[in-house]
């Protein structure tokens, strides 16, 4: 295990009640301040490895250590942003950025004014008084991202945030997701499908292959970002190998 | 409404029913049918009586306990069901056989075990109106979004927080839904009871009425009734709109 990983991982596997085997002997070791991504076909048990993480769900076997301790639930130092966005319906932007303070017993000028600093990272400040119906997709994963950057935790979870989001939206969250954790240290676990978001996020991927999940490979895309626009990153000769390497991998299990 | 290429107001129809009405009534097609008119006249002289308003006092404060003990009891039960697998479904069948039988039959039953007095009236009301708060409650509780609970769950909700910050108010729709339910029923609860009894409030007056063949008395306070139970579930109805706009979102 490298010495500065916050999150490990040790030989996790779980089994479902129905009997079915979604993940068997995985070990991760996540880096501080580094974006990895879990990468694989639908079904290889990726959300659940997360949700492992996350403490929602107990693993049938081994364990998670975050900064030196064991997982029994989750924690003030991970937050999760949702796939379905997970918003409160019946509350608005402020509130719903605001939602994990408001747990934690904040008293609500508090917990409001460190929401609205969020709120205008993600852009949205018109917003603030929109109720989640009234937004777009987009608009409302960014309204998750930003309960998640609320909490201040160290670690972000993100079960593939951009999947029901459509082509364009989808590159320039990237970006500006990039943008937005390139000035924080925020470690990020990101899930995916797609592997040119995987390869053109991640510090590191790990591939998995299907029923039950296990790591089948550990790919660095090394890719040079600082100072390159995305469209540089997107034509990176770098970029462009990690893409083929992973699809190489993966079309077996097509 | 439109009639003719013209907006008309909903109320219009009433008033047409009432027409129809009238010339029934003045054409004395039958003697329990007296002209509405009449009906009208009577309802303002009973309403300043005091055997009106005592009537009607007694009637609400049974209608108002019953449906206060079917809301304190029915929302809790359906939460747990609807949380505690195994107690939904011991509880379940029950629920679902008491929600669909004629409750008026046990009233004599009630009669005999509590005695003949407003505590029968309200015991049921509450047994008209409990059952579908409670089968509602549940199926809302049931629905709430499983990643709500987990978003909160993620970022550190307590058990308490939880019920009071996500799962009530995800449920809230359909426990009003059964709330309008159940005051229509309680409505239905205190009318039977009372005429089951037929010593007091509401039911007494229609005794009254009928045994002396009063019929305008008698009609104007079938209207009277009407118009309350259709103004509490109105009433229930507006809050139920006010929380439609995040239901139909979810």
């Amino acid at each position: 295990m490298p010495a500065d990983a916050i999150v490990e991982v040790k030989q996790i596997g779980k089994v479902y009640e129905s009997g079915v085997e979604a993940l068997a002997g995985i070990d991760l070791a996540l880096p501080q301040g580094r974006l990895s991504t879990l990468l694989g076909p639908s079904g290889c048990g990726k959300t659940t490895l997360l949700k492992i993480i996350a403490g929602l769900i107990p693993p049938s076997r081994g364990e998670v250590w975050v900064k030196g301790k064991k997982v029994d639930g989750p924690g003030p130092e991970r937050a999760f942003v949702f796939q379905d966005f997970a918003l409160l319906p019946w509350a608005n932007v402020l509130r719903n950025v605001a939602f994990g303070l408001e747990l934690r017993g904040l008293p609500e000028h508090e917990r409001y004014e460190i929401a609205r600093q969020h709120i205008a990272e993600v852009g949205l400040t018109t917003f603030e008084s929109s109720y989640p119906h009234q937004l777009s997709g987009g608009m409302r994963q960014r309204v998750g991202l930003a309960r998640a950057l609320t909490v201040d935790a160290d670690i972000i979870l993100m079960d593939e945030p951009f999947s029901s989001v459509d082509e364009q939206t989808r590159r320039k969250f990237q970006e500006e997701l990039l943008d937005l954790l390139r000035h924080k240290s925020k470690t990020v676990i990101f899930v995916t499908h797609s592997i040119e978001e995987a390869a053109y996020l991640s510090d590191q991927i790990f591939l998995l292959s299907p029923r039950p999940g296990t790591v089948s490979r550990i790919i660095k895309p090394n890719i040079a970002r600082e100072g390159s626009s995305p469209d540089e990153i997107r034509r990176d000769k770098n970029y462009l190998d990690t893409v083929d390497e992973i699809w190489q991998i993966l079309k077996r299990y097509v | 409404m439109i009639l003719f290429g013209k907006r008309i107001p909903i109320f219009f129809s009433l008033v047409i029913w009432f027409f129809i009405w009238e010339i029934a009534g003045r054409a004395k097609l039958s003697s329990i049918v007296p002209p509405v008119s009449a009906v009208i006249a009577a309802g303002i002289t009973i309403l300043p009586t005091a055997k009106f308003s005592a009537a009607a006092l007694i009637s609400l404060r049974s209608f108002a306990l019953g449906m206060a003990l079917a809301l304190l009891v029915g929302i809790p039960i359906g939460v747990l069901m609807a949380r505690v697998a195994s107690l939904g479904k011991i509880l379940g069948l029950w629920v679902n056989i008491f929600v669909s039988a004629p409750i008026s039959a046990l009233v004599p039953i009630l009669m005999a075990l509590i005695g003949i007095g407003e505590n029968t009236v309200v015991v049921t009301v509450f047994l008209f109106a409990v059952f579908v708060i409670i089968l509602d409650t549940q199926v809302g509780m049931k629905q709430a979004d499983r990643s709500l609970v987990e978003m909160a769950r993620c970022f550190g909700a307590t058990r308490r927080q939880l019920y009071t910050k996500v799962l009530f108010l995800s449920a809230l729709p359909e426990i009003l839904a059964g709330v309008r339910l159940g005051v229509i029923r309680g409505v239905k609860g205190v009318v039977i009871g009372q005429l089951l009894i037929a010593i007091i409030g509401v039911g007494e007056l229609f005794e009254l009425y009928s045994q002396h063949f009063l019929m305008e008395e008698f009609w104007a306070l079938v209207i009277i009734v009407f118009t309350f139970a259709f103004a509490v579930s109105e009433a229930v109805a507006y809050f139920e709109r006010r929380v439609e706009y995040y239901a139909s979102s979810r």
